[in-house]
């Protein structure tokens, strides 16, 4: 069988505009995609898997898939895997803070210095999934 | 319909984290919901109606839903109907620049600064629209 190098990881965030952890997970998602690890990721918009056609839905076949969820009800890893393909890995924002001893913003919106451990901690946490995910591949 | 709770005008925006238009239409849904008209709108995650989520869909087929979407995907707008609900109005974020083209937005984490006026600008164009749904029975 032919040997294909995986050199893109993708990343399906969990928009929760209702919730502060959703802007964390934004601003996370895009330092890594603009930032940290600009050459090895790539996005989709969560709701394509249903909007979108066949393409976005075989998203998560193209790619191994790191989903990032600001809570329990894991709204990306859920839709991931039900409509496109099991996530490689599963990072979920409150746990993320918890380890580093972190507490969840209070704002949606408007995130500046206050703000900056939070997504830092995130993003890392996410660059090193990256990493591990194509070491694996 | 006995109503225990009062109507709400659910706002549910785009949650790409890929162009700034998304960022626009979720920067509106905010300014709508925590400034100009708190006490008439409700906001929730879009991705939870693509995971089924049982207190979203109520939300949204016991209230009238006004989307905004980010991009001609109209991905806040189907995944709305994909549920069974119906659209009360649905809007295009890349409208509210072209009716106010000197407030170029830009940036896709957070908005530039011309972004944020022009979500205020679309947030009061929108809110005659959030009194005459709220005040509908």
């Amino acid at each position: 069988m032919m040997n294909i190098q995986v050199t893109k990881v993708g990343i399906v965030s969990c928009s929760g505009e209702e919730r502060p952890e959703g802007t964390v997970c934004r601003m996370a998602c895009r330092r890594v995609l603009d930032q940290l690890r600009p050459n090895e990721t790539v996005t989709i918009c969560l709701p394509l898997f249903i909007a979108g056609g066949e393409e976005e839905r075989a998203f998560a076949s193209k790619y191994p898939t790191i989903t990032v969820d600001g809570c329990d009800k894991r709204c990306a890893a859920k839709a991931t895997e039900t409509l496109s393909g099991k996530p490689s890995r599963s990072l979920l924002v409150p746990e993320i803070l918890e380890k580093h001893g972190l507490a969840v913003p209070t704002a949606r919106r408007d995130y500046g210095p206050d703000e900056e451990p939070v997504v830092r901690a995130v993003a890392d946490e996410i660059a090193k999934a990256v990493d591990q995910t194509l070491e694996e591949a | 319909m006995d109503r225990t709770t009062p109507r709400k005008v659910v706002i549910l925006p785009c949650s790409g984290i890929g162009k700034a238009y998304g960022a626009l239409a979720r920067e509106t849904a905010y300014e709508l919901a925590e400034r100009v008209r708190p006490e008439k709108t409700a906001l929730t995650c879009l991705p939870l109606l693509v995971i089924n989520d049982p207190d979203a869909k109520k939300l949204v087929l016991e209230n009238p839903v006004i989307t905004i979407d980010g991009c001609p995907r109209d991905c806040a707008r189907k995944s709305l109907e994909a549920v069974g609900a119906t659209v009360a109005q649905a809007c295009q974020a890349i409208k509210f620049y072209m009716a106010h083209k000197d407030l170029k937005p830009e940036g896709l984490a957070q908005l530039n600064e011309a972004g944020r006026k022009l979500a205020k600008v679309a947030a009061e164009d929108l809110a005659p629209t959030v009194d005459r749904l709220a005040a509908e029975e």
